[in-house]
């Protein structure tokens, strides 16, 4: 452990050295959000942003599926059964997942995340086939999904099995990063884990060779939910 | 692993290395192949130039405003990670760094550590604190698990064995993992690596990682990754330790997103990574996974040295993307290694003066034809070639002259010759007279030059006046002077 002494003496080195503090940012971030205000999905409809994840998420080996509230279970169950998913975790406490699990059929073991992760640790890492996450939302322009673990659907769901299901809402795609942290107000308050996904695992390690599936899922199918009203005129 | 490995190898030794690394074609032909594909990805992600100058104003202003409130972000910083109930420590040099690990790693009786990529920990030589001690620390990242099965450092801050090729990485895991056949075909390769080290996230009793920006205002801790070692090592294992540099923290969350996005354009040509994770504390009441104890380790290590002079305080700007040496002459030649520094390259040039004092770095700061590449390309804009000349001045300073903030090793590369040369150059080059005085003299002595002139001349024919001056020629053309 450190004492104070290591912490009096970094800081005062510092103070001695800083200029006067300028603490209000207010003119800064001023300028970033003018930066971003002519952001090329700003305008966009809500189609239009999903077409744009769609394309870019495909683009990084991102299987996406576009469906609607009432057909994407069936047809996401289908999928997963011809990939041969055997175990699947799921939180069937989610309307999402509940749909899902009513149309699984008996070959496909939905397991609960109803235990600490110490406490089956390694069959977590060898056992289990796939994760179904519900993401908050996405966000169009870099193809991302904002993922915030939580008690029912823990950050490993999304982590550690070889594949990894999202199911994300037309509705909730924003334009940008910056506009997903301003619209949910991340400064006001961040979960123990929020996490920004836009692809399978990855690697350009070996020789700037692109490799998929470095350490986490090989694979993410990515399920977007057309919920969106304005749009379907 | 060797008793000795290569990361002892001195910045000092700078010269030698560099003659080693010109002859060695197979290691010119990989770094070109890699410069080019590193500058290309890079220049797509920038279609608009407006748009990049624009962007790197805003990082410029958010790091400087960052450095500017300092000391009081880190009490911010460190009041904020309390309050989630993450431990705060600080530590001033390397050795109190890997102290304070090894304080934590000892408590909890743990005997391994994995680690996502953290170029912190490389630069206080963590593995080798650890290994001493009996704790087995394993590099996660791909380039950084090739790079210590191989027994060598990182030769690029992002790229760790952007060095190796495919056929060397084949034989390394040929050797070294058990049951892997040599291959070349990368995608092989990879599963390999992830097999291999899959046990390893479930087994440790640590995760280390570092830290690529944080937030005072919520406490975050920003990692940016591809490949999610960084979330299986810091998400899996019930401690997660990370390691930054006091510089890393800004003013708010909001602030992040520019930096986020020059970062990842600039180092790999990405508009955003795979993973983006952010980190607010440990496991909360009710949460199923993620660790249960955390700690941040807030690193000095020179850092205040450099933060002391207002000039060379533009050095911690930095938000270690790489895009400098990415555009390097120099680094594109004699690769990451030859340096001897954790941080290769002109930031490496920079930051390593601090880290380790002029003495060991002195040579490092001339290694530059001061292009301005790096200058060009860097996100946050700072001034590479001018602090590479204020370094260069530093390190000629007379090492018993008294200046108000004197940098570690000052008048390394002090010499009463030259500073005499320079001393009469200057005064000739101030007064007229002395000037014609000197300019007759050259040009009538000029058979006397010597053939040998130190440095110059081991790869150069020797400078001798010309017979004529050129203001002796523009007067006879009848022009004035």
């Amino acid at each position: 452990m450190s004492g104070m002494g290591t912490r009096e003496r970094i800081l005062g080195a510092l103070r001695a050295a800083a200029p006067v503090p300028t603490p209000d940012s207010r003119e800064l971030e001023a300028r970033i959000n003018q930066h971003h205000a002519h952001g090329v999905l700003r305008t966009a409809s809500a189609t239009q942003r999903a077409d744009e994840m769609e394309r870019v998420m495909t683009s990084v080996r991102t299987e996406v599926l576009r469906s609607d509230a009432a057909s994407w279970p069936a047809l996401l169950a289908d999928k997963l059964v011809q990939a041969g998913v055997q175990r699947i975790l799921l939180d069937a406490a989610t309307a999402e997942g509940a749909a899902l699990n009513t149309v699984l059929p008996a070959g496909v073991q939905i397991l609960p995340f109803s235990q600490p992760l110490e406490a089956w640790k390694d069959a977590l890492f060898s056992t289990v086939d796939a994760g179904f996450t519900v993401a908050r939302s996405g966000i169009a322009a870099t193809g991302t999904l904002v993922l915030a673990p939580d008690a029912g659907t823990p950050r490993t769901v999304s982590l550690v099995p070889p594949l990894h299901v999202a199911l994300v809402y037309a509705s909730t795609l924003h334009a940008d990063l910056h506009a997903a942290m301003h619209a949910e107000r991340w400064g006001a308050g961040m979960p123990a884990n929020l996490v920004l996904v836009s692809g399978p695992s990855k690697t350009s390690d070996i020789q700037q060779t692109l490799a998929y599936g470095a350490h986490g899922p090989r694979a993410l199918w990515v399920v977007v939910v057309d919920d969106v009203v304005e749009d379907q005129a | 692993m060797n008793a000795r490995p290569m990361q002892f190898v001195s910045p000092a030794d700078f010269r030698e290395r560099v003659s080693g690394a010109l002859r060695n074609q197979a290691l010119r032909t990989s770094m070109r192949g890699a410069m080019d594909f590193l500058q290309t990805k890079r220049s797509t992600q920038f279609p608009d130039a407006d748009e990049l100058e624009q962007l790197r104003d805003l990082g410029e202003a958010i790091r400087q405003h960052a450095l500017a409130n300092l000391p009081d972000l880190l009490v911010q910083f460190e009041a904020s990670l309390q309050s989630l109930g993450v431990h705060v420590h600080w530590a001033s040099t390397a050795d109190e760094a890997n102290a304070i690990i090894h304080g934590i790693a000892q408590r909890r009786g743990a005997r391994s550590i994995v680690k996502g990529k953290s170029m912190a920990s490389e630069e206080v030589e963590l593995n080798h604190y650890m290994s001493e001690r009996g704790i087995d620390c394993v590099e996660s990242d791909m380039g950084e698990y090739i790079v210590q099965l191989a027994d060598e450092k990182p030769s690029h801050i992002v790229m760790p064995a952007l060095h190796k090729t495919r056929a060397d990485i084949g034989a390394l895991f040929e050797r070294h993992l058990p049951g892997t056949p040599f291959t070349e075909d990368v995608d092989t390769l990879i599963l390999a690596g992830r097999r291999a080290l899959r046990q390893k996230f479930a087994d440790a009793d640590i995760g280390l990682s570092g830290v690529n920006f944080a937030a005072a205002d919520t406490g975050t801790l920003w990692l940016v990754e591809n490949e999610g070692n960084g979330r299986l090592s810091t998400t899996v294992p019930d401690v997660h330790i990370a390691l930054m540099g006091v510089e890393k923290v800004v003013a708010r969350l909001e602030h992040i997103v520019p930096l986020a996005s020059l970062l990842t354009r600039s180092a790999t040509g990405q508009a955003i990574t795979t993973y983006f994770n952010l980190i607010t504390g440990p496991r909360r009441a009710g949460e199923m996974d993620g660790p249960r104890e955390m700690h941040v380790v807030l690193l000095d290590n020179g850092r205040t040295q450099a933060y002391a002079d207002q000039q060379l305080r533009a050095t911690l700007q930095c938000i270690r993307c790489g895009a400098c040496m990415n555009h390097c002459p120099v680094y594109e030649r004699v690769g990451g290694h030859a340096y001897g520094t954790t941080y290769p390259g002109p930031i490496g040039k920079i930051i390593s003066p601090h880290l380790l004092g002029l003495g060991e770095t002195a040579d490092l700061v001339t290694a530059s034809s001061l292009c301005g590449a790096c200058a060009e390309v860097c996100p946050v804009r700072i001034p590479i070639p001018s602090l590479l000349v204020r370094l260069r001045t530093e390190a000629n300073r007379d090492p018993a002259q008294q200046v108000d903030q004197p940098l570690r090793g000052q008048g390394a590369s002090f010499s009463r010759g030259e500073r005499l040369v320079w001393r009469f150059w200057s005064g000739a080059f101030a007064r007229p007279s002395a000037y014609r005085w000197f300019r007759w003299l050259a040009t009538r002595l000029r058979a006397f030059t010597p053939s040998s002139q130190l440095g110059w001349t081991r790869h150069r024919t020797p400078l001798v006046p010309a017979r004529r001056s050129l203001s002796d020629l523009l007067r006879e053309r009848g022009q004035a002077e």
